[in-house]
């Protein structure tokens, strides 16, 4: 059973403090949905939690372990990290990419083998891209190297994935297929903690929501308490009306729009 | 959506082993080929005589004089145009990718300025050939160990621009070393030799020379080959690396290491020769596709072929010897232009 912890974490560059005094815990089973304005550091968060950047103050625990002080291919095999969609200076094939993601199972020395390769196939297909794997990663849409980058976390078979505004640049359809994905794996026993602009989705498929803004916590804990019209409007510095549909769901709207109706 | 035929499906859906193959038998025909020609004609009937000969199983009528011109002119320098070329296009096409930039070149560390230095300084010194050929090779590891220790020193930036930036300094710095040494050398004899020298050439090679050369390129070779598939991660940058479970900063001073012996060693014996390094690790890519397993060895066989060309051309083309830094970028910029005007990917 994996666990991610971090305890009274702060984050940043040198001499360029972005955010301190985060708690946060991912479990097993989780979806764990990051929420917070523009330049509020969750992308510096995710990385300082995957152990990329250095931290700037307390710690971060994999399985009791701090992060720190285990073997990057350890601490691979347990977490997989889906970058924010990005290209590549050299035209990978879209296949090599998320084979790309078996390396953490293999030893240092060797190339990947059959069984790797039919599991970054079957990651393709499961994003629904399985026709895409001989093409260039360089020459497909942003929303198609997005899939690709889950792709290869699914490849790498990790307990934990930290994916980072997965459905920032994904059509609608695409949006419900990885957040679909999302929670297949949860049920499955994965934890995923994600970050995403749209609080709606934290509404339909979060555990749980950890709102971040001004470099600290504002607020944690399930959807229907943290996303209070309230807290949203403070944080993001907008009116937000928060509004329950008749099929139970609920959805954000700007305020204006929700008393002209 | 691409049609099922274009280029791009076929080159990813292609095993690179037929193209290796292919390549590898197009090499050898070139070598063989390159054996006969020169101011003493050889047929390829008498080379392959002479090879079974050497090899114990022929009938042994192979003429003195055939015998020598092959075994102690011809053939040690085809071997060493194939060794000198297949090491500076690996390194090229590690260091490309470490830099995660295809307009670099073996030479971005300062490996063979530093070795510039170091023959210039042995031919001031009028040491024999072995010593300066040591001095060229203890110069490029040097400078390139002094612009790592450099680049680690300083903290608190981008490391790998501080590592470019203190290649660029020190390349530059050693530059001005050589032409001090230019001036202070014998404008008669010594000159001619360091300008030569820099431009490259195998004009000179002994059959010693593809013997010293030879163990540090496979010693270097090692490493690129075992780590061909990680080589791939590093250039992904650091971090998206790290997440995938290597550690990229001591794989990057081994392959560093790896690449920077392999040039070193090469350009001990055959002088600085731009250009294979920086050209043929594209036209590997537009081959074979970026994947370092496919890449390293055909960017090897490109290289190897390529400077055999230029080098038998610089041997036959006119009375004296032409220098191979200045027919690499003759034949090599207009090829190079050619391929980006008309090839359909980036890089």
């Amino acid at each position: 059973m994996s666990v991610l912890r971090a305890e009274d974490l702060g984050f940043g560059y040198p001499g360029f403090p972005v955010g301190r005094a985060v708690n946060l815990v991912l479990r097993a089973g989780e979806i764990l949905c990051l929420l917070g304005p523009n330049g509020c550091g969750k992308t510096t968060l995710f990385k300082t939690l995957l152990g990329l950047i250095p931290r700037q103050a307390g710690r971060v625990l994999l399985d009791d372990c701090d992060i720190l002080s285990l073997q990057r291919r350890h601490v691979a095999r347990q977490m997989a990290y889906v970058p924010q969609a990005h290209t590549t200076v050299f035209p990978y094939a879209v296949g090599d990419m998320v084979l790309m993601g078996r390396t953490a199972h293999r030893d240092t020395f060797s190339r990947p083998r059959r069984e790797d390769r039919e599991r970054a196939a079957a990651a393709l297909s499961q994003m629904g891209i399985g026709d895409l794997s001989g093409r260039d990663y360089t020459r497909i849409s942003g929303g198609q190297r997005q899939l690709v980058l889950i792709a290869r976390a699914l490849a790498q078979d990790a307990r934990l994935i930290v994916m980072d505004e997965p459905t920032a640049s994904l059509d609608f359809g695409n949006q419900i297929l990885v957040l679909n994905e999302v929670r297949k794996l949860a049920a499955a026993g994965l934890g995923v903690v994600l970050s995403t602009h749209n609080p709606d989705h934290a509404f339909a498929y979060a555990t749980r929501v950890h709102l971040l803004g001004d470099g600290v916590t504002q607020a944690a804990g399930r959807p229907v308490d943290v996303l209070t019209p309230e807290i949203l409007s403070r944080v993001y510095g907008a009116p937000i009306a928060v509004e329950r549909l008749p099929s139970g769901y609920h959805v954000c709207v700007p305020v204006d729009l929700a008393s002209a109706s | 959506m691409n049609p099922p035929g274009s280029p791009e499906r076929q080159r990813a859906r292609t095993a690179a082993g037929p193209i290796i193959g292919a390549l590898a038998a197009g090499l050898l025909l070139l070598a063989l080929f390159a054996i006969t020609v020169g101011p003493y004609p050889v047929s390829v009937d008498q080379v392959l005589a002479a090879l079974l000969d050497y090899a114990g199983g022929g009938a042994g009528l192979t003429d003195a004089q055939v015998e020598t011109v092959l075994f102690s002119v011809r053939i040690p320098r085809v071997l060493a145009a194939l060794l000198v070329g297949a090491a500076l296009a690996a390194a090229g096409t590690v260091y490309q990718g470490l830099f995660r930039n295809p307009l670099v070149s073996p030479d971005i560390l300062g490996v063979s300025t530093g070795a510039g230095l170091g023959a210039a300084l042995g031919i001031l010194l009028s040491m024999p050939v072995v010593v300066t050929q040591g001095f060229a090779f203890t110069g490029g590891l040097g400078t390139v160990a002094l612009v790592y220790a450099v680049a680690t020193a300083v903290r608190g930036h981008d490391p790998m621009l501080v590592l470019v930036l203190a290649g660029v300094v020190l390349g530059a710095l050693a530059g001005a070393c050589i032409s001090l040494v230019k001036i202070l050398a014998d404008p008669y004899d010594q000159l001619p030799a360091i300008t030569f020298w820099l431009l490259g050439s195998l004009a000179g090679t002994q059959p010693d020379d593809v013997w010293s050369a030879l163990p540090f390129v496979v010693v270097g070779l090692v490493p690129l080959v075992l780590l061909r598939w990680r080589m791939n991660l590093m250039t992904l940058g650091d971090e998206e690396a790290t997440a995938l479970g290597i550690d990229p900063r001591r794989l990057r001073v081994l392959l560093v290491a790896a690449a920077t012996l392999m040039t070193a060693s090469v350009v001990a014996v055959a002088g600085v020769v731009g250009w294979v390094g920086l050209v043929m690790p594209h036209i590997a890519r537009l081959v074979v596709g970026p994947n370092f397993d496919r890449l390293l060895p055909v960017a090897m066989i490109l290289g190897a072929g390529y400077l055999l060309a230029v080098d038998t051309i610089a041997r036959t083309m006119a009375e004296t010897e032409t220098p191979l830094g200045i027919l690499t970028a003759f034949v090599g910029a207009p090829v190079f232009l050619w391929l980006l005007a008309t090839g359909r990917r980036s890089w």
